[in-house]
């Protein structure tokens, strides 16, 4: 990939690359969703991917509506499996590309073993997972994912559950590539969604991307401004972390407690579960 | 050079063999032409698998073993989307977790094949011993209107011939298709003979030939619309939700909706004649009539021997296609009996669609038999002659 992005306009962007009878979108003003798209688009004309040849796969919420944006092949499927059917397409056809949209609660809640044995497979898909912190097409209920003492329609009281680093998780399975982005920067994202679809083996891009609906109006997260504000607040560059954590006070390490790491946690190469098995039928093939 | 035919024989082995009804369903899935498996090991359906694993890469398909049944029943439908030929095998309480997913491929018209080799429940019941309770279920288990295809073999090498005319039906009718068996029936050795390519038929799937005005789920007259795999350029979306001819989702619309559900239940309804299969023993003359499937029919053939030799005048129609239900030929059977006998390895599930196509014309008995052992042939001779001895 070339070091410098040279990016489309929107507009552009749009007519190559979406399924125009699709719109308008079912997304809420104010979602960071329709963002998670357009860095997806950005990426895939960076690389040039040939959209006759890949296939979106999504779960169900209002993150899973991405896969049919995307004027590509799509598999819209049931909640919280994308990645078993993801996994047939790709085990059966190695050479489609493959990209996973899902959501915290279809991949990580209802879909969670299928998340961990996916990544323990290594199979080759690029799976962009939006974090919203809640079940949000179903109008936001506590989602694994949903941050301690916030407020939800089934946590009236707050929230009591610790919720689930899916990053943390993604990177003790061995995943080859693995990574948290906001959607307030858009470059970061881009490139990572590109590294991950020319990751051969697993790639998590994991994006924290506001419900102001759902998610945000019952946690005095609502507007723009605060918005922002919440997530410059709430989280950290990794890279900053790990400095802290070396060279800061006890004082300053213990601030980052509650912090959400951003950045690239993982970046190394692992043979992926289509290369063994056509290693495989190599050696037995009749 | 050896074609890819010959090396499925080559991989099956010998054509005479002593095998298992398990491994009966993986050759006809072979010889059908499947190249994708994917499954979780539960008794006793286990062998299944086992053999797909085994038989697989040796012809270049692909195995893959799942983290659960809801998984496997993912990755099959996922796979078939790139135009292969697909199956998983399971049995009870497996098939209780692919519900979801089984109804995710009747909406989407994904051609699959789903074995279950069957054993007693409610839940892990008698996970080694034979049973026929999940019947009901795989006609009303997963949620929604829709119609299923099921297929119920009583001899090891019919598992093997109606797995292959499952594939075909799943092509040809682009939707799921069930073998059902039972724990004795895939545990049981017996002779199995794989025939020659020229003694069987194999259906594919009609393909979309042009991308120009392509529209993935519009059907002519035959009401299944062409397939366009992934990844050839149709740029298809496939979804769950009621969706029109194009494949966008319409869930709010009634007509839509209604259309859609119709057409997907009318494919098979309409075509009863090429799915529906029997068999019919000692029809003529008869009395009372025994009605049954799996390998409870089995037992039931002898009793049509023993009985006539007895001066029983029974006969027998052995259901091999279960779903859609062959209403026409039971109800023809009940014009002619006095009396129909059901006897059935559950407290009675068929005995209903039975009873609603006899329709009050003769009376109808359940002999029920649960717990793992089979009806010995004796046990429905006796169940016969306490009917005959009550309307006869
Ligand atoms: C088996 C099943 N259970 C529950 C639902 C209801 N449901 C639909 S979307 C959804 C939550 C989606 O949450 P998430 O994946 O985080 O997506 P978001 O809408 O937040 O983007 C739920 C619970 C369903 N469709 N299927
Ligand atoms: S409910 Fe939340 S996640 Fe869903 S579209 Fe609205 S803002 Fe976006
Ligand atoms: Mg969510």
């Amino acid at each position: 990939m070339s070091g410098l992005l040279k990016l489309k306009t929107a507009a552009e962007l749009r007519q190559i690359y979406l399924r125009h009878e699709m719109f308008p979108t079912i997304f809420c003003d104010g979602c960071g969703l329709g963002n998670v798209l357009n860095y997806t688009l950005w990426a895939l004309d960076e690389l040039q991917l040939d959209l006759d040849r890949t296939v979106f796969v999504s779960g169900i919420g209002c993150s899973s509506r991405l896969s049919g944006y995307v004027n590509a092949d799509g598999m819209h499927t049931t909640h919280g499996r994308a990645l078993a059917f993801a996994s047939g397409i790709k085990a059966a056809q190695p050479d489609l590309n493959v990209i996973v949209f899902t959501g915290d609660g279809d991949g990580s809640g209802i879909g969670g073993n299928h998340l961990l044995h996916t990544i323990r497979r290594n199979m080759d898909l690029t799976v962009i997972l939006v974090n919203n912190f809640t079940y949000g097409m179903t109008g936001g209920q506590a989602a694994p994912t949903t941050p301690i003492d916030s407020f939800s329609t089934t946590t009236p009281y707050g929230n009591i559950e610790y919720p689930l680093d899916i990053c943390a998780l993604a990177q003790t399975l061995g995943a080859p590539y693995v990574a948290r982005w906001m959607i307030n920067q858009p470059y970061p994202p881009i490139k990572s969604i590109a590294q991950g679809i020319q990751k051969r083996g697993f790639a998590l891009i994991e994006m924290l991307v506001p419900c102001p609906t759902a998610y945000g109006r019952r946690n005095g997260l609502k507007q723009l401004e605060t918005i922002w504000q919440w997530y410059r607040d709430h989280t950290i560059l990794i890279d900053d972390y790990e400095h802290i954590m070396h060279f800061g006070s006890p004082d300053e390490r213990a601030a980052l407690h509650d912090k959400i790491k951003i950045g690239i946690f993982q970046d190394c190469e692992r043979e992926s579960f289509e290369a063994r098995w056509a290693a495989l039928v190599e050696q037995v093939k009749l | 050079m050896s074609t890819h035919r010959d090396r499925l024989r080559q991989a099956m082995g010998d054509k005479v063999q002593f095998v298992q009804g398990d491994d009966a369903c993986a050759y006809g899935a072979i010889l059908a032409g499947c190249t994708f498996f994917a499954g979780y090991p539960i008794t006793p359906a286990t062998e299944v698998a086992e053999r797909m694993a085994e038989l697989l890469p040796k012809i270049g398909g692909c195995y893959i073993q799942m983290e659960d049944e809801i998984a496997s029943m993912g990755a099959i439908v996922g796979a078939s989307w790139t135009g292969v030929k697909t199956m998983t095998a399971t049995s009870g309480p497996g098939f209780s977790l692919m519900q979801e997913n089984l109804g995710y491929a009747i909406m989407t018209e994904t051609p699959c094949v789903i074995v279950n080799v069957q054993r007693s429940g409610p839940s892990t019941g008698q996970p080694t011993l034979g049973a026929y309770g999940d019947m009901m279920q795989a006609r009303w288990g997963t949620h929604g209107d829709h119609e299923i295809i099921m297929l119920c073999p009583a001899s090891v090498q019919e598992a093997m011939e109606l797995t292959i005319v499952a594939f075909n039906l799943a092509e040809a009718y682009r939707t799921p298709v069930l073998v059902f068996i039972d724990g004795e029936l895939g545990h049981m050795r017996e002779r199995l003979v794989i025939p020659e390519d020229d003694e069987f038929e194999l259906v594919e799937r009609t393909c979309a030939t042009s991308r120009e005005g392509y529209r993935p789920f519009a059907a002519g007259e035959d009401l299944v619309p062409p397939f366009a795999p992934f990844g050839a350029g149709f740029r298809t979306y496939v979804t769950g939700l009621t969706h029109n001819e194009a494949g966008l989702p319409r869930s709010a619309s009634a007509p839509i909706h209604d259309q859609l559900v119709r057409r997907l239940a009318d494919k098979i309804l309409r075509n009863t004649d090429q799915i529906i299969r029997y068999e019919e023993f000692g029809a003529e003359q008869c009395e009372i009539a025994i009605i049954a499937y799996g390998i409870t029919a089995r037992a039931c053939r002898d009793v049509v021997e023993e009985g006539r030799q007895r001066g029983l005048k029974v006969g027998l129609l052995r259901l091999i296609t279960i779903w859609p239900f062959p209403d026409e030929v039971v109800a023809k059977w009940a014009t002619r009996v006095q009396a129909i006998l059901v006897p059935e390895m559950n407290l009675g599930q068929i005995v209903h669609p039975i009873r609603e196509a006899v329709a009050g014309r003769c009376p109808v008995m359940l002999q029920s038999k649960i717990g793992g052992e089979l009806h010995t042939p004796t046990e429905v001779i006796d169940a016969l002659e306490e009917l005959r001895c009550q309307v006869c």
